[in-house]
């Protein structure tokens, strides 16, 4: 119980890494491919936060003036996160361009398909 | 075949990742700028919200190289579609009436929550980027219900160089006032009050314009039927 | 208060496995939006409040929404 009371975060984001690394190395459908990019991203996101955890802290905030700062979380892995999460929808929106331009050309998005009808 | 070698792949790299992960604690402290940014965050800043004052004052050119990027996205994604041929004509049936007013009374709403939300981005959790997406959900509730209307594209093109100008422009006030770039040279007043903390407001403010405008000109590239 | 964390991660695992069973590709999708809604419920109980509302506001929303729009341009069963 105690094992599981320290490392459930770990696994769970490890868990997602994963199987997001799984859906990118077998699926041969092009959108697939795109949704198994979002969850290994998802899944890094939550173990950079994760790291940064302190026992029985709170939230950065300063929100009444009697707060002591003797027990806060980490501050720096919350605002590279927050970074992370607004490029992570950028590249999915710009992959997702590219595939409907494939699509357009080739006429199918099955990965092994575009392959033989390159040579 | 492939589906055995993936799934050996996978098991070594498990193996080698929880043999790493079984030497970093969970809950403890394991770096020190962490405490001076909270020890010494208000002094120097003034803004309350100690990861805002990370994200904008102590590392402010990450921001801007992440406004980069999102700018950089949303160009390549308009070049690529618009640059294809065949548009797509499909007919949409225009929607109820219910749908339609309801859609019309819940649209200004969502755009003040979404403004609160940027503009008090030191005092409470929250700022520009979590604003910005309410913004963009907002439009998107709009192309989602009432079916025939699209965004203006001159205000949004303008609404996004505006923001991202006000942004470099004052981060070049600051080299031209003290010594580096992004120096935060407006007076901190009393913290905890919403006139203060600097130039944190104003590029918070820009950079909620400018995500939004740029969320919602990427749904707009994206439907483009008709 | 530990069985509430081990149970939502399991839900998120789960979740994360149907996005690659399902053959319908909005269906997978849905899936992926339940595992960054779940994701950002952890996130408040790692009390970071900023990154759970972007990860709410972006993942659960907008990433569904653009993926759906895509799909809706293409084919919508895997081969």
């Amino acid at each position: 119980m105690s094992f599981l009371n320290s490392y459930i975060y770990y696994i769970g984001a490890f868990g997602l890494i994963l199987i997001g690394l799984y859906i990118i190395l077998v699926k041969h459908n092009l959108i697939k491919v795109i949704v198994g990019l979002g969850i290994l991203d998802t899944g890094v996101n939550l173990f950079l936060i994760s790291v940064g955890y302190i026992t029985k802290g709170t939230a950065p905030i300063f929100s009444r003036s009697g707060i002591d700062s003797e027990h806060m979380v980490d501050p720096v892995p919350q605002a590279l996160v927050l970074t992370a999460i607004v490029i992570g929808v950028a590249v999915l929106a710009l992959a997702l361009s590219l595939a409907i331009r494939l699509y357009q050309h080739y006429g199918t998005l099955n990965l092994r398909k575009i392959r033989e009808q390159k040579w | 075949m492939r589906r055995i070698v993936t799934i050996l792949l996978l098991i070594i790299v498990a193996l080698g990742i929880s043999l790493s992960l079984a030497k970093i604690p969970f809950g403890t402290p394991k770096t020190k700028v962490g405490k001076y940014y909270i020890d010494e965050g208000i002094e120097e800043t003034g803004a309350v919200n100690i990861v805002t004052s990370v994200v904008v004052n102590y590392r402010g050119f990450d921001t801007l190289g992440e406004v980069t990027v999102l700018f950089i996205a949303a160009i390549g994604l308009g070049v690529v579609l618009t640059a294809s041929g065949g548009r797509e004509t499909r007919k949409t049936k225009p929607a109820s009436l219910v749908l339609y007013t309801g859609c019309r009374l819940l649209f200004p709403l969502i755009l003040v929550f979404g403004s609160y939300i940027f503009i008090h981005g030191h005092l409470t959790p929250g700022g520009g980027f979590q604003g910005g997406a309410i913004i963009a959900s907002g439009f998107l509730l709009i192309y989602l219900g009432c079916r025939e209307r699209r965004i203006n594209r001159i205000a949004s093109n303008l609404a996004e160089s505006l923001g991202g100008l006000t942004f470099v422009v004052i981060g070049l006030l600051g080299l031209v006032f003290g010594g580096y770039f992004l120096l935060n040279f407006l007076p901190k007043g009393t913290a905890n009050t919403l006139f203060s903390a600097g130039i944190i407001p104003i590029i918070y403010i820009a950079i909620g314009f400018k995500v939004g405008s740029e969320l919602a000109g990427i749904i707009d590239n994206l439907i483009e039927e008709s | 208060m530990i069985f509430i964390v081990s149970f939502l991660v399991v839900l998120m695992l789960v979740g994360a496995i149907a996005a690659s069973f399902f053959r319908d590709l909005i269906g997978a999708v849905i899936a992926a939006a339940l595992v960054s809604l779940i994701a950002s419920i952890l996130f408040y109980f790692l009390q970071a409040p900023d990154v759970a509302m972007a990860e709410a506001a972006i993942g659960a929303a907008l990433t569904a929404a653009i993926f759906i729009i895509a799909i809706r341009r293409t084919e919508r069963f895997e081969e």
